[in-house]
């Protein structure tokens, strides 16, 4: 990655740490419903993966999908709209924080049942290679699902028929509340199970947008040849609990401290640094990314609420929701 | 083409037509290809369309079901097999929570026009775990459409239907029927989805099948004609899209309605229909209604406690009379 593609990594990582937070208080405003389930610390793995995809490589991800959204080009307008159950909300207030997806760019969804998106992105890369494209599919996934069937189906269906699509677990060490070590016999929960099913695996520093960009850049690119799927693990720690209803007080305080350490906005800082960088030039990149967030919350804070009538549109192709005549 | 044509040579053939004219159908399930399918449903698509579009898959329901809604998200329009009904609950998450659901939560930004077909019903002695009619399932998850021909003819149309759909279909094909036969329909054939159809006309009691239960109604209404009540037998072909409108105006000349289901009366779609009757078509009605239904149990294997719990003509036939002298 050369210097201006990191620091337009940094810039975006900044963004969407900003709009996290910005997420986090709008939830203690009253002002986003229902739960939130924040990407805080894990932001490497989405810009990283991003940089290494093509615009028009497919996306799948998980209910904690808002750095995955604003990696692959949604504002965060859009998504903290949306958050905001307003009108100009990226799935027009009817998906809401779980399922952020803007198709048009590729992202194609945000799934809350755990693992249920790996066997899309199979199906995805499927539909490359039949209208012989080499377009990728990507699903990111976390740690916990791992241990569901689709993951093993998704794996072996995927390597029997050779499809160009990449699986990237986000191992933030937590299955929702508890340890992944405490629910898996094997270390690596995705790299290490993925040999069983005949695919290479491997693990990076999910917190090091330079790593995650080299390592995604060359499983796509063997993938692309036609050389068959890759499981990537990325080790990475989510700042905050499991969902707006967990303080994460099960977390030990060193381990904590450990992670925050290790924080992937500080060390692209200081890959930045090595590189010649300014302090100033970083800067300026984390006051636009402040200003575009700023901008974003108010903007999306004066959207409209829905219609009601939304409410009763979209569940067929013809825009309604008629089921008998 | 033959004179006749069985219903499980229309599934093929209904699929193959739209192979034909549409490069984006492609099929995968479990032994489809080479084996033609455990129902011989798939016969002669490998040969014709060749691997790339007939595809064979692990027993990996997750997978296949999972897989065909990626591909319709980017620009296929998959069929896939599920062999029987029952396993649908090993999928079922694709079904109930992501496939139909899709386009909604994103407010309207992602189409999925599949079709998952699989061999639904009793009546072959498979025991409990392959004998299900399960089509009640999918009625009640809203963003399905939902298609259960009861004609080889109407496979074929029906199948050109759903395959057209910008929405997914299930697609309903009963284990009992395959070996029926018709007329093949013409080429260009298209039954379009959530049309009934009037498959007897009579003027005493309105009698409403799907599937299986079509030539249980018209064999009962066999019967009654010669007790000389004449009963008009609506095929309802498709749960949803719902053909409402038919069965009210069937009900309009009969004032008598008696539903024919196999699945178990308990949530059956009979009930759906009924309470529409009841809601819009009551001041029609010179009688109670009837639903003719599967017992709440499970399917069992020996013929004759099978016949005890699914309907049968005499069952039907019992419900019409008793209505007839209401």
């Amino acid at each position: 990655m050369d210097t201006a593609g990191l620091l337009a990594c940094y810039e975006r990582m900044a963004l969407i740490r900003r709009t996290e937070k910005a997420a986090h208080d709008l939830f203690l405003q009253g002002l986003v419903k229902g739960t939130t389930h924040l990407a805080a610390g894990q932001e490497a793995i989405a810009v990283g993966a991003s940089a290494a995809l093509r615009p028009d490589d497919y996306v799948f991800a998980t209910y904690r999908g808002h750095h995955h959204a604003l990696a692959r080009g949604a504002t965060p307008e859009e998504c903290l709209a949306e958050l905001m159950s307003r009108a100009t909300g990226l799935c027009k207030a009817k998906g809401g924080s779980m399922h952020l997806t803007k198709a048009a760019t590729g992202m194609l969804g945000s799934y809350a049942i755990v693992g249920s998106h790996l066997p899309m992105a199979v199906g995805a890369a499927w539909s490359a290679r039949l209208r012989g494209t080499d377009q990728l599919a990507v699903a990111f996934f976390g740690d916990g699902a791992t241990n569901i069937g689709a993951f093993h189906e998704s794996l072996n269906l995927a390597a029997v028929w050779k499809l160009p699509v990449l699986f990237v677990c986000e191992n933030n060490q937590y299955m929702e509340y508890t340890p992944i070590a405490d629910v898996t016999a094997v270390a690596r929960p995705a790299a290490d199970r993925a040999p069983a099913h005949g695919i290479p695996g491997e693990v990076v520093d999910g917190n090091d947008v330079v790593a995650v960009e080299e390592a995604v850049a060359r499983i796509a690119e063997r993938a692309r040849a036609g050389d068959g799927p890759a499981v990537l693990e990325a080790e990475t720690y989510r700042h905050f609990g499991h969902s707006r209803a967990d303080p994460a007080a099960y977390r030990p305080a060193e381990e904590v401290e450990r992670w925050l350490k290790h924080d992937p906005l500080d060390l692209a800082r200081g890959r930045l640094a090595e590189l010649g960088v300014g302090a100033e030039v970083v800067a300026e990149a984390d006051e636009r990314a402040r200003a575009v967030v700023e901008r974003a919350v108010e903007a999306a804070k004066a959207g409209p609420p829905p219609d009601p009538r939304e409410a009763l549109t979209d569940v067929w192709a013809d825009g309604g929701a008629a089921w008998r005549t | 083409m033959a004179d006749v044509i069985t219903y499980r040579e229309a599934v093929a053939e209904g699929i193959a037509r739209e192979m034909r004219r549409d490069t984006t159908v492609v099929c995968l399930g479990e032994d489809i290809a080479a084996a033609g399918g455990v129902f011989k449903t798939t016969v002669g698509l490998l040969k014709e369309f060749g691997p790339e579009r007939v595809w064979d898959t692990p027993i990996s329901e997750q997978a296949i079901v999972g897989a065909a809604m990626g591909a319709a998200m980017t620009g296929m329009r998959p069929v896939a097999e599920i062999m029987f009904s029952d396993f649908l609950a090993c999928c079922w998450d694709y079904l109930a929570n992501e496939i139909p659901k899709v386009r909604y939560m994103t407010g309207g930004q992602v189409t999925v026009p599949l079709v998952v077909r699989t061999a639904n019903g009793g009546g072959l002695g498979f025991g409990a775990q392959h004998s299900q009619a399960t089509e009640n399932w999918a009625l009640t998850v809203p963003g399905l459409k939902i298609a259960a021909p009861a004609t080889p003819a109407d496979v074929v149309g029906m199948m050109a239907a759903a395959i057209r759909s910008d929405d997914p279909v299930v697609f309903f094909e009963h284990k009992a029927l395959l070996a029926t036969k018709g007329a093949p329909p013409p080429p260009g054939h298209v039954v379009e989805l959530g049309r009934a159809a009037v498959v007897r006309e009579g003027a005493d009691v309105t009698l409403v099948a799907l599937a299986s239960t079509v030539p249980l109604a018209l064999k009962a209404a066999d019967v009654l004609s010669g007790e000389g009540i004449e009963a008009e037998v609506v095929d309802l072909r498709c749960l949803v899209p719902l053909d409402a409108a038919t069965v009210l105006g069937s009900l309009r000349g009969t004032s008598r309605l008696v539903t024919v289901e196999e699945n178990p009366y308990q949530g059956g779609w009979g009930a759906t229909v009924v309470s529409i009757v009841a809601d819009e078509g009551f001041g029609l009605l010179d009688a109670p209604v009837r639903r003719v239904a599967g017992e709440c149990v499970p399917l069992p294997f020996a013929d004759a406690l099978e016949e005890q719990v699914i309907p049968t003509v005499d069952k039907v036939v019992t419900a019409v009379r008793g209505l007839a002298a209401y």
